[in-house]
């Protein structure tokens, strides 16, 4: 992050030679009041830059954000309506309204919700605000994916092979499809985000892969035009950070590598690209350059390529005409503030420095660690985090989150944590840190991809920087191998759980204000013997029976019928974090532990790994319900979108009764028995949580 | 164990702290701080122990009496252990075992003071009574010391013996002085009829207990675990309020076989008393559980609510919100633990009495820091008085160095007048051979002066409590706050022994007087006879002296683990110190 300080020499300079190139002196609007029309962690990210400019800021929030943390860090905050986004951060009207009430003279978009939206570009300039974004023309250049194919084809960018125009007749496009040759994509013009995105591998898909993407395409963004392009088997996703200012200058900073992705989005990003030449940098940059030139873009915008991981040919793809997601690793490697230059330039000043002034340094990832089940097909999750402990922020590492611990994930919105990004000297260095920073990202109360990251990060192939876009396709199997819980792992968990045990008694007897009682002093003294205390876990199903003895020095721990084993513990702690530290004869296991009345949570440096606590049979028999199977539940927290049954009706076993939107994907309940819809909970609309009832079925005699 | 290290060095590091200051105190300017500096200095009181441990002595003791520790270990498994064929009866029947359901009933991580783990040891020939057929002990429940009784369904089917009752009554009246909750966790076939004649006057007791307990406030809860048949049925029904546990705990003055002998109506037990008809109908119990687990889980929620400050302050959801990768630093407690290792006791103690030892070296392995202010040192030596902390509580120790001359006695008295005056809990270390005889000794009046002693010691109101380390012997049994003398505890080691005197001394005496007897009828007296009369004498003293004869009949409250010493009193002191120290009024003193 290039300091304020640098900015500020270099800035005059720039003002003095534009003055006499362009002839026209810089119009500058003052901004020191900015509303961030935007959530979570790009909210707080943006309010951050804010307050190191001195720059008051101004959040929104919808019901479900009233006490999330960019509401809490912003100097002022404005509800705009319920949870849903159409009806809070999609409400540009709003958002306009309470902008020009708090006289902000600007709105920052974010990433999402309205930073891609002509309307609201225009809604802005109407209102006399500053948008800070690209100009409404250039979004809609670039928004339309047939239109800017055509402007890069003029400028002179490589575009790949395909057919963009108006006429959507199938047997017309599927002419167009034979031109181009298979394999084949289909996409939605108006889509992104793998949303109405299909891929013909021979002609008998095409139609019917045509069809789905049209469906998808017209729910998601109520347009069914689809493009059909070349698909590059081994691509790579390499983008090209740009800045331009509004005398026509323009700037790269260098390519970003985003290409590991699942379900089309991105997890992994870092910076430079691996495995490139300087010359090949430069003709990215330099072609990104004159791509954004072509639209008369202005501010930050992304000129993403697909880079044929074979003969390293690139060709244009789209053009992101807002801050993205995974900016802070171009922060990382450049020491530029994105955001500080978004502001400096919406408000009419140049670029701070010339392509010749912009350094690269060192190497920088990005990794996202979101709710979601990576063992699941990557299904996004919901819940509250319960415990959150994340690795300490420095000059190295950024925590870029939006949430803190008790907060929810909710099904509401896009289901990421947390962006974790690290910097190293070079790309080893960097991912290092990245796997042992990640090591100490401790999240419970929610499945997360943190251990997926991990693996991830470690494997072989992306260690060598051998990435493409179907790298988890290709590597399934060593990405995901069948993980049995060590013994060493159970015998650490019930160390923590009882070494915790023996603290809470001792805090216990503070609280009651004996911090001398020789009852908690001398844990688990018994007279003329030893106290073995067990310790039950239910792993994959299994009970697994810890027993565990505190000795003269220590302790001794034995899983299920094997040997005691003596065990040392001392607690670490290491810059500010502790730990446990444990020596199982001779073998030295560093972890962390988290605890509830249900689990032990241990986090080491493979990860997390969650081990049930047997609970006693009490609690469960209080319910009396038996487990029906003729009952269909949530499988996962989300709006119930449609109930296909009534009260009485007859079902057939794999007939759909029910669908549940959960993170924008549908779930489709289907009856697993031949019987009668005995009641229905819930309407459609309604929220729901995991492992609700929604539909009971009695089960007919055969 | 970790913690304790930790604060042990933390604690050798102040000693050397003052060490240095003392270095520093040299240079010349310093020399007006040194005078007034080594007023506060603690030092001065700690206990220099004089032990080698490379000597041959050291040694030879030390591995006799590990041999007795080992002993006393091995036998106490042997007790612990269940019966495995009741064990697995009682297992099928998804019950806990008694010591099991004590150990989920505590507060998890606490220590569990349990009494007279050897009652009944060898008492009943070839019935093992395995602990008196009952557990009993002070432990933490929700944050409050309590004391527990569970019965042991693996012996007798639970059945009560007279030990049992006594050992039940014992507890009660721990329980009293105390003034600790109780939690009776009963599981009992009833009366042991054959035995019944031993007990059935005695037994009454205990719901007399109930009842005055109640009286003072002292809150009692019940868990109806198993059969509560006849007078057991009291029980619970004398509780402030019981738990009942569903297909298992039944409760009723008469079981189905007296009914239809009495009545010749036929009944089911679960009927006739069981959980359903007592939470629904009768209103014998408060709070059904499902099983052994939910009942405790249901003793402790009743406990939680029982408006003690202690149980008020206790929060059972600690040691699970508890993060310890997120704990600020060890938990500070400013006890220290005393400067030399409680093992070194082994090397110390002369196991077979022969030897005397210096108290001192006790005293440094029990007490905080090893600090002992000693009172009246050069004064009636064969009596070591003085003050100390244990966990932090202050305390009077007296303790012996010898046979207790007139100057000991009025020590003694002394001393133990100053505690009483000023509310400070006694700990007697008892080995003594009893109070010195002889024409001297007479004629200085050992036999007022002893009395005075025996009279502070009994009129003392303040928590007494008493460790027999060596020989506990005639009157000086009574001098040192033996059993009758009503110590809140008192506990043995396995090396000490208990008898109105020694079993050579008592076979002395009565070879004495038939020697005489032979000498008036004129009979010839030789050493051959004196050996045969003496050996049969020598031999049941030397047995019933035993700490095992007497922990068997609960004449303690068990024997321990010398190394272990300075745990058990503190706990012990903890569990004394619950109830309010009363004013002392002492009687008559012959002067």
């Amino acid at each position: 992050m290039l300091s304020r300080a640098k900015c500020l020499v270099k800035f005059p300079h720039h003002a003095f030679k534009r003055t006499f190139s362009i002839q026209t002196k810089p119009e500058i609007k003052p901004i020191n009041k900015v509303l961030i029309a935007n959530r979570g962690e790009i909210a707080v990210r943006v309010i951050k830059t804010c307050k190191k400019l001195g720059i008051r800021t101004v959040a929104v929030f919808s019901d479900a954000d009233a006490k999330s943390l960019h509401v809490a860090m912003a100097d002022e905050a404005y509800h705009i309506g319920p949870s849903l986004s159409s009806k809070s951060y999609l409400r540009g009207d709003k958002i306009i309204d309470v902008a020009i009430m708090t006289g902000s003279q600007a709105i920052h978009p974010g990433y999402g919700f309205l930073s891609e939206s002509q309307e609201f570009s225009k809604l802005c300039d109407k209102s006399n605000v500053i948008f800070i974004g690209p100009p409404e023309s250039a979004i809609r250049d670039m928004g339309i994916k047939s239109t800017s194919k055509y402007i890069m084809t003029e400028a002179g960018v490589p575009c790949i092979s395909g057919y963009h125009g108006e006429n959507q007749n199938d047997d017309f496009l599927v002419q167009e499809a034979e031109k181009i040759g298979y394999p084949l994509m289909i996409k939605a013009v108006r889509g992104g985000g793998g949303k109405g995105m299909r891929i013909a591998l021979n002609a008998e898909e095409f139609l019917p892969q045509l069809h789905s993407a049209r469906t998808e395409s017209e729910k998601a963004f109520g347009d069914s035009t689809m493009l059909l392009e070349k698909y590059v088997r081994s691509p790579r996703h390499v983008e090209v950070q740009v800045f331009a200012d509004r005398y026509g200058d323009a700037v790269y900073l260098w390519e970003r590598d985003c290409s590991v992705q699942r379900r089309h989005q991105k997890i992994i990003e870092e910076a430079p690209a691996p495995g490139i030449s300087e010359e090949l940098r430069r003709q990215l940059g330099e072609a990104a350059v004159r791509a954004a030139k072509a639209v008369k873009y202005v501010g930050a915008g992304t000129v993403e390529f697909i880079l044929d991981k074979e003969d390293l040919s690139f060709h244009f793809m789209e053009m992101n005409t807002r801050l993205q997601v995974e900016h802070p690793i171009t922060e990382m490697i450049t020491g530029i503030d994105l955001v500080d230059w978004q502001i400096r330039i919406a408000s009419g000043e140049p670029l701070p420095l010339t392509q010749d002034e912009i350094s690269r340094n060192g190497h920088a990832f990005e990794a996202r660690i979101y709710a979601e089940d990576p063992g699941n097909g990557f299904l996004p999750g919901a819940g509250p985090l319960k415990h959150l402990s994340t690795p300490d922020p420095s000059q190295l590492v950024r925590v870029e989150t939006g949430v803190r611990e008790g907060d929810d994930v909710t099904v509401h919105y896009d289901p990421m944590i947390a962006k974790l990004v690290v910097w190293g000297q070079d790309r080893s260095q960097a991912l290092n840190s990245l796997i042992s920073r990640l090591s100490e990202y401790h999240i419970t109360g929610l499945e997360t991809n943190v251990n997926f990251l991990i693996d991830l990060a470690k494997h072989e192939y992306f260690q060598k920087g051998d990435v493409h876009t179907g790298f988890i396709n290709q590597h399934y199997d060593t990405l995901f191998p069948s993980k049995v819980v060590k013994n060493e792992v159970l015998a650490q968990a019930a160390l923590g759980l009882i070494i915790n045990e023996n603290n809470a008694a001792l805090i216990n007897a503070l609280r009651a204000g004996t911090s001398n009682d020789p009852f908690v002093l001398n844990s688990d003294f018994r007279i003329n013997s030893n106290h073995i205390r067990t310790v039950n876990f239910v792993v994959d199903g299994k009970d697994q029976q810890v027993s565990l003895m505190q000795s003269q020095d220590g302790f001794k721990v034995k899983v299920n019928d094997g040997e005691w084993k003596n065990v040392q513990v001392s607690k670490v702690k290491e810059s500010g974090r502790f730990s446990l530290k444990v020596n199982m004869d001779g073998a030295v296991y560093k972890y962390s532990i988290v605890i509830t009345p249900e689990s032990v949570t241990l986090f080491n440096e493979e990860g997390k790994t969650e081990l049930q606590i047997k609970q006693p049979k009490f609690l469960a028999s209080s319910g009396e319900g038996d487990v029906n199977k003729a009952s269909l539940v949530a499988p996962m927290p989300g709006i119930i979108d449609k109930i296909f049954v009534n009260v009485g009706d007859e079902v057939q076993p794999g007939q759909s009764v029910a669908v549940i939107i959960a993170m924008k994907m549908e779930y489709v309940l289907k009856a697993a028995v031949c019987g009668k819809v005995k009641s229905i909970a819930g309407h459609v609309g309604d929220n729901i949580k995991k492992g609700v009832t929604i539909v009971e079925i009695e089960a007919s005699e055969e | 164990m970790i913690l304790q290290r930790v604060r042990d060095l933390r604690h050798r590091k102040i000693i050397f702290g003052i060490m240095l200051s003392r270095i520093n105190i040299k240079i010349p300017f310093a020399t007006n701080a040194i005078i007034h500096r080594g007023l506060h200095l603690n030092k001065a009181s700690v206990i220099q122990t004089k032990v080698d441990q490379n000597s041959t002595e050291y040694q030879e003791n030390f591995a006799s009496l590990q041999i007795l520790v080992n002993e006393l270990k091995e036998i106490t498994r042997n007790v612990l252990t269940p019966d495995p064929v009741a064990a697995k009866r009682d297992l099928s029947r998804n019950k806990l075992l008694a010591r099991e359901r004590v150990n989920r009933l505590l507060d998890p991580g606490t220590a569990f003071l349990e009494l007279s783990q050897l009652a009944a040891y060898n008492l009943y020939g070839k019935e093992d009574i395995k602990s008196g057929g009952m557990v009993t002990g002070i432990g933490k429940v929700c944050g409050q010391m309590t004391l527990i009784t569970a019965n042991d369904a693996t012996v007798k089917g639970g059945s009560m013996y007279p030990v049992t009752v006594k050992k039940h009554l014992r507890a009660q009246e721990i329980a009293q002085e105390n003034r600790l909750p109780c939690i009776y966790l009963v599981d009992s076939g009833g009366a042991n009829l054959p035995r019944q004649a031993e007990f059935f006057v005695d037994g009454g007791r205990v719901f007399y207990n109930q009842a005055v307990m109640s009286s003072m406030g002292i809150p009692q809860v019940a868990v109806v675990m198993g059969s509560c048949t006849a007078g057991g049925a009291y029980v619970p029904t004398m509780s402030d309020e019981n738990i009942i546990v569903k297909n298992q705990g039944t409760l009723f003055l008469g079981g189905p076989p007296l009914v239809k002998a009495a009545l010749g109506e036929i009944v089911t037990a679960e009927e006739l008393g069981g959980a359903d008809l007592h939470c629904k109908v009768s209103g014998c119990s408060d709070h059904y559980a499902l099983d052994d687990e939910h009942a405790l889980f249901l003793a402790r929620k009743v406990m939680e609510n029982l408006n003690l400050r202690t149980t008020n302050k206790y929060n059972d959801n600690l040691r699970l919100d508890y993060e310890i990768s997120r704990q600020d630093n060890d938990i500070q407690t400013d006890i220290e633990e005393p400067l030399y290792d409680p093992s070194e006791l082994y090397g110390i103690i002369n196991s077979q009495l022969t030897k005397n030892f210096d108290v001192r070296e006790v005293i440094a392995r029990i007490v905080d820091g090893s600090k002992f202010q000693e009172f009246k040192k050069f004064y009636g030596e064969t009596l070591v008085c003085g003050f100390a902390k244990l966990y932090g509580n202050t305390i009077g120790i007296v303790g012996n160095n010898g046979v207790l001359f007139s100057e000991s006695a009025l020590k003694g008295s002394h001393f133990i007048q100053l505690c009483s005056q000023r509310g400070i809990p006694l700990l007697f270390l008892q080995n003594i051979t009893g109070f010195m005889v002889g024409k001297e000794a007479e004629s200085q009046g050992i036999a007022k002066n002893g009395a005075k002693m025996v009279n502070a010691v009994a009129t003392a109101r303040v928590p007494k409590l008493t460790l027999i380390i060596g020989g506990s012997y005639g009157a000086g049994n009574y001098g040192m706050c033996g059993r009758a003398y009503s110590p809140r505890f008192l506990y043995m080691w396995p090396n000490s022994k208990i008898a109105v005197m020694g079993g050579a001394q008592a076979a002395g005496v009565l070879a004495q007087i038939t020697e005489d007897q032979f000498k008036r009828a004129g009979k010839e007296w030789t050493q051959e006879i004196a050996d045969k009369i003496k050996a049969p004498l020598i031999k049941q003293f030397d047995d019933e002296s035993s700490a095992y004869y007497s922990t068997a009949r609960l004449w303690d409250d068990g024997i321990i683990d010398p190394v272990d010493s300075r745990k058990v009193l503190g706990m012990s002191l903890a569990a004394a110190l619950n109830a309010p120290i009363e004013p002392t009024r002492h009687g008559v003193f012959r002067m």
